[in-house]
């Protein structure tokens, strides 16, 4: 880690881990370090925006920011005032032991949290609607279905109409949005993609789904955020939106290697085990998401054959 | 039901592997010695404390004066004493963890991911309900039966039956660091992953009988806690003119009864799943894991007010002693809140927006989580216009009861930001989440407990505590807070995962660096406190404040020596408003002699709390390893000193009218002797506990 | 303190406090009070495990559905013998008021108590039925919820038995003192309690489950 960094975009995905250079030289450059890396830090979260769904919700955090400078300045600054001013060797301050109630005061204490919170329930339910990531994303082309599986520690992501599958990286044209629908074959986990939006929960045998897109061709870094076990923190993936040439080198590319998603491929997949390079299926057995869905269904279908009687 | 045979065996699933020890022999890494370095910490600090004991001859005293005391404020001072060593594990941890993150971008660091898991549950885990949850019962059991005018709370020996079953799934908890794992589910321990199926050890095992036994115990204690305030309050004391902590510990009480049970239920489904194949939280056979996050929202959402508002009780207190001022705005801190109660089960839903509920679902518990933010906003303004024209004094507790105002905004704001669902979406799960919490809960409720400690030290024990070290331990709380918490709002926004053993962004690394030093300043603030008990105990002499009333303040438990007899009040006290003991000494009837003194009937001692908290753990421990006699022995052992308890007559002792009044009259002599010392002087050794009276009023 | 001190008041139906000497009103009424806030707790449990098992009706995962275990008649005559044992306790409590000597009160515990081992073995029966034809709790996430909701009523109605076997005790070593009443009025709101949970199980489970 070199002292001035650079205020790059470092390519996201898995790193292989490396040992550590130096350990002492970030403890003795902490503050020369901070606002640099403090400002390259932000790019790497949702105030580094990069797709519309992103952009939305930056701007919301904002305003919400701005809003809340109102409610906490005049806290923030009568608290230290008043403390100071009414201290004990002042003298000069007034003392009134007995004054403990004022109906105008009063009003001034309830009346205006109250209308805050009313501006901002308006906008939250706005907002909470507008931003609802099952919600079709607005563009003239028609969104690339995706069908995410969360396994232990990788993800799997079976794309239907292509007829291809990959694991740990997520290609789409960045002209196009993309549709997720999500669910897990093992406990629950979330996918985020932070400079594209939201995140939401993958659960065995339940879909959920969730619409991103991005303004740029990029490449993001996407995680599980729900703890999983010994190989959460390596459960990264990367996000590729490409130009439609390099989707179409992409999916060429899968399809050349000629690998197969059929059941018994699925299966080694759900080994407990972490992924560092991904992994790219030419072809998948059709109906495979269903059949993982229907695995864990809750309740629907047919009790297996392994449980004692 | 695979493994029924070791249900008969001797030792049911225990073997040499179970041990750290060995598994550190086997494979001596740094992670696994840390963790055997951890475990023989227990084992040797139980049998030095064992060691001690013995040679200091404390066998007797220990027991007699303390474990089966059934009086409340012995209750409540040993709840706190397990607060405070629950605290200094999880404390540890934390500086473990925070230390590793440092330590692990683009590295390994020095603790394994299956370790790292450990710690962020244990830690979660012991600071909810072995530190928190044990500290703000302390206080209450303390404090309530004395502002209420109550000689004990209504049930004592329940009271003692609460202490031993947390004491118990606090020891099931320690033990596990020295016999077998811990849980890697964090403190919610959402299955499936927690079920048979991901985590077939021991570790889950131990979180839900620890849990288990501790939800009991608060269940109980809620109980108690409404039964007193609703039922021994003395003459005059309505519900109106209770001290405003009495109204939080009031509220706390309601919330303890109705959602315990959630928790409780919750952990007994999935203890069902785990020991006998049953198919609530499974990924097959129509197991619904959702229920579970539902089930334990419901609890854990009241939980958080659960811990919050004693605190506020106690800020009240405090705020309104060092400005000497009446409280402002009481009625509306009562019913703020009581508002904050109802609606904190009204929004559980927010603690899982990603789940995949429509828009409309979302939005609406949304709106509801910030519906709390009013009567909270309330709260902290009438706190702020309670020093409005008062005589403020930074002693400790109120230096704690300022920063809890200012720190606790910025976490309110971005519980704001959480509470909307869209934001939601891109900060939940991350560090941003986790360095909310820790600034609602740090302020909103340690610095609430330490204040709560310091403010009510004197009272419990006849001394006050060293200013000087309470101002150092505040320096360190809360610089150590913002350092360690304000860098992971950063990497929160920058999409850092919480609970990651390492990171892979060298961008993180600055931040990190600035929260470790943070958890070390926590950790300083807490030796700190350590070091002002000792500073303290060892100057007491020159501290003593007999009297009973160091700060000039305004609620009863002040009204009696310090520490007070355990009667409490010789005469039940008459009550016509409110702060009765500032109008008391306005109109110089403080300190005066009762007409007449009668006997007064305390509790016996009793065995049944010690027995009963063992007997717990030991059916826990049983159930963790599944050894069926232990099980079986602990279950019976838990039932049997309550039923021949139920068979005891001679429960009261009487303590004789003479006796009493020679203890009034000493206290008394003492009060009358001593010089009143001005506000200016109330840290100084000048200060025996008797304030002089303000002049009435200073004009603007 | 300041106990009522003319006439007797009798702060709750079915106990004749002030006829005890070792007991303050206040006392009783602070324990029966405690009891009452237990109860809330304990109906919050049941309230949950209701809501748990209305989530999980339908999830049967191949297994027998409600329509297949229930059976309607063995669910009516444990309704039936419970719903007497609550009158049979109120006969009890009646003896107690009434202070009729001991005979009544014993007699009608003893009655109470056979009533509720005879729901017990009712309903284990019931259980032994259904797990003869397959329906284990194992089996499907619908069977967990029924085997978690019913056994812990079934061992609510234990502890019952269990708690009126020490009342009988206690009244042969103290006859009925100020305690032993007390805890035979807490006895009695915990009896009438699981009878009302029943009352909702046979509605929620056993109705819902054979009609629909």
């Amino acid at each position: 880690m070199s002292e001035t960094a650079p205020p790059h975009r470092r390519p996201v995905g898995p790193v292989p881990r490396r040992q550590a250079i130096s350990r002492l030289a970030p403890y003795c450059a902490i503050v020369a370090l901070l606002p640099i890396g403090g400002c390259s830090v932000l790019d790497h979260g949702i105030l580094g925006a990069a797709g519309p769904v992103a952009e939305q919700t930056r701007s919301l955090f904002l305003l919400v920011c701005a809003i809340m400078i109102l409610v906490a300045a005049p806290v923030l600054l009568l608290t230290p005032i008043f403390a100071w001013h009414y201290r004990l060797s002042n003298t000069e301050s007034a003392y009134r032991p007995q004054w403990g109630f004022n109906w105008p005061l009063e009003g001034l204490i309830w009346i205006p949290p109250t209308l805050i919170v009313i501006v901002l329930a308006v906008i939250l339910w706005r907002d909470t609607h507008a931003l609802d990531p099952y919600k079709p994303l607005a563009s003239p082309h028609a969104a690339v279905e995706v069908q995410a599986v969360a396994l232990d520690w990788k993800w799997l992501f079976i794309y239907p109409n292509e007829g291809v599958a990959s694991v740990n990286e997520l290609a789409f044209p960045a002209e196009r949005p993309i549709h997720l629908s999500l669910t897990s074959g093992t406990v629950m986990q979330s996918l985020f993609v932070p400079r594209l939006g939201g995140q939401i929960y993958a659960m065995a045998g339940m879909t959920t789904q969730l619409n991103l897109a991005a303004n740029a061709p990029g490449r993001f870094r996407g995680e599980n955020t729900q703890f999983n076990g010994a190989g959460f923190q390596n459960q990264k993936f990367s996000v590729l939106a490409q130009s439609n040439d390099d989707y179409a080198r992409w999916l060429a590319r899968a399809r050349a290697g000629g690998r197969t998603l059929d059941p018994a491929a699925y299966a080694a997949l759900t080994a407990r085990s972490t992924q560092a390079e991904p992994i790219l299926f030419g072809s998948v057995t059709p109906d495979l998401f269903r059949s993982i869905l229907a695995r864990n269904d809750p309740g629907m279908q047919t009790a297996h054959g392994h449980h004692p009687q | 039901m695979s493994d029924d045979g070791h249900w008969l065996t001797l030792l049911g699933h225990l073997n040499a592997r179970s041990f750290p020890f060995v598994r550190a022999w086997d494979d001596p890494t740094v992670s696994e010695l840390i963790g055997a370095l951890a475990g023989a910490l227990v084992v040797v600090g139980a049998l030095a404390l064992v060691a001690l004991v013995t040679w200091k001859r404390w066998w007797r005293p220990l027991v007699r004066d303390w474990l089966t005391s059934l009086d409340h404020k012995k209750i409540g001072i040993m709840y706190v004493v397990l607060a405070g060593v629950m605290l200094s594990r999880a404390l540890v941890e934390a500086v473990l963890m925070r230390t590793q993150q440092s330590l692990a971008v683009d590295a390994p660091g020095i603790v394994a991911p299956e370790h790292f898991a450990q710690l962020f549950s244990t830690h979660g885990t012991i600071m909810i309900f072995f530190m928190a949850m044990p500290f703000l019962t302390g206080l209450i059991n303390y404090v309530v039966p004395l502002q209420i005018g109550a000689r004990d709370v209504a049930f004592p020996l329940l009271n003692s039956i609460s202490l031993m079953l947390t004491a118990g799934g606090a020891g099931l908890v320690m033990i596990s660091l020295a016999v077998g794992e811990f849980s890697t589910g964090g403190w919610s321990g959402y299955p499936p992953y927690t079920g048979k199926a991901f985590q077939p050890g021991v570790g889950p095992d131990y979180w839900i009988w620890a849990i288990t036994l501790s939800s009991l115990g608060t269940t109980f204690s809620g109980l108690n806690f409404a039964a007193t305030i609703y039922k021994k309050r003395c003459p005059g004391m309505h519900l109106s003119r209770m001290p405003l902590f009495c109204w939080t510990a009031l509220c706390t009480s309601i919330l303890m009864i109705f959602a315990m049970p959630p928790l409780t239920l919750a952990t007994a489904l999935l203890a069902l799943d785990r020991y006998l194949d049953f198919h609530f939280f499974t990924n097959d056979l129509g197991g619904n894991m959702m229920n579970y996050v539902n089930l334990f929202w419901l609890f854990g959402h009241p939980e958080v007010y659960i811990l919050i508002l004693p605190a506020f009780g106690v800020f009240s207190e405090v705020i309104s002693a060092f400005s000497s001022k009446e409280l402002y705005g009481y009625k509306s801190l009562a019913a703020a809140t009581m508002v904050i109660g109802v609606l904190s089960f009204t929004v559980w839903l927010h603690h899982f927006f990603t789940m995949g509920q429509s828009a409309d679902v979302n939005a609406a518990f949304g709106v509801a989580t910030m519906t709390i933010a009013i009567p909270t906003g309330v709260k902290i303004y009438d706190w702020i216009w309670t020093m409005f024209r008062g005589e403020v004094r930074f002693t400790a507790p109120m230096l704690f009861a300022l920063a809890f105002i200012v720190t606790f905004v910025l976490g309110g704001l971005t519980g704001i930001m959480l509470a909307i669902p869209p934001i939601d979406y891109v900060v939940h799960n991350t560090v941003f989440l986790v360095a909310h919490f820790h600034n609602m809960l740090i302020p909103g409720l340690l610095y609430g407990m330490i204040a709560g400690y310091m403010y009510w030290f004197p009272k419990a024990f006849g001394f006050r505590l060293s200013e000087v070290w309470g101002k150092v331990a505040f320096g360190c709380w809360v610089s150590g807070f913002y350092l360690a918490f304000m860098p992971l709002y950063v990497l929160g926004l920058s999409g850092m995962a919480r609970r990651s053993q390492a990171l892979f962004e060298p961008d993180y690394r600055p931040w990190l660096l600035v929260a470790v030093v943070g958890a070390f300043l926590l950790l300083a603030g807490l030796v700190s406190l350590f070091v002002q008990l000792w500073v303290s105990v060892r100057d007491r002499a020159a501290n003593r404040v007999p009297v009973g009333d160091p700060w000039d303040a305004r609620s009863l438990e002040w009204s009696v020596s310090a520490p007070p007899p355990e009667y409490n009040f010789a005469t039940i006290p008459q009550v016509d408003r409110l702060d009765p003991f500032y109008w008391r000494k306005e109109r110089g009837e403080a300190y005066r002699p009762a007409d007449r003194y009668n006997a007064i009937a305390v509790p016996k001692n009793s065995w049944v709390g010690p027995l009963v908290g063992l007997a717990g753990a030991a059916c826990a421990f049983g159930l963790v390893w599944h050894i069926g006699w232990l099980t079986l022995l602990g279950f019976v052992g838990v039932w049997i000193p309550v039923i021949a308890r139920s068979f005891m007559r001679d429960v009261h002792r009487t303590i004789p009218a003479s006796e009493i009044e020679a203890t009034e009259r000493r206290w008394l002599d003492r009060a009358h002797a001593a010089r009143p010392v001005p506000r200016e002087l109330e840290t100084e050794p000048a200060n025996l506990g008797l304030a002089r009276p303000f002049p009435a009023q200073v004009p603007a | 303190m300041s106990g009522p001190a003319n006439g007797p008041q009798l702060r709750h139906v079915g106990l004749n406090l002030l006829h005890s000497d070792e007991m303050e009103p206040e006392e009783a009424a602070t324990g029966l009070y405690g009891f009452w806030i237990f109860l809330m707790s304990d109906a919050i449990l049941f309230a949950l495990l209701f809501a748990i098992y209305g989530t999980q009706l339908a999830a049967t995962a191949g297994a027998q559905g409600p329509q297949d275990v229930l059976k309607l008649g063995p669910a009516f005559v444990e309704t039936v013998i419970l719903l007497t044992s609550s009158l049979t306790f109120g006969l009890a409590a009646i003896a107690l008021k009434y202070d009729r000597g001991q005979f009544g009160l014993v007699l009608w515990l003893c009655v109470t108590l056979m009533l509720g081992i005879a729901f017990l073995g009712f309903e284990i029966s019931d259980f032994r039925t259904m797990f003869a034809d397959g329906a284990t709790p194992d089996r499907s996430g619908f069977l967990s919820a029924f085997f978690a909701l019913l056994p812990t009523h079934g061992l609510h109605v234990a502890a019952g038995c269990i708690w009126i076997m020490v009342m009988l005790a206690q009244i042969a070593v103290f006859g009925t003192d100020g305690r032993v009443k007390l805890n035979l009025l807490r006895l009695g709101l915990f009896w009438h309690f699981l009878d009302i949970i029943w009352i909702a199980i046979f509605s929620v489970v056993y109705l819902q489950g054979t009609l629909a």
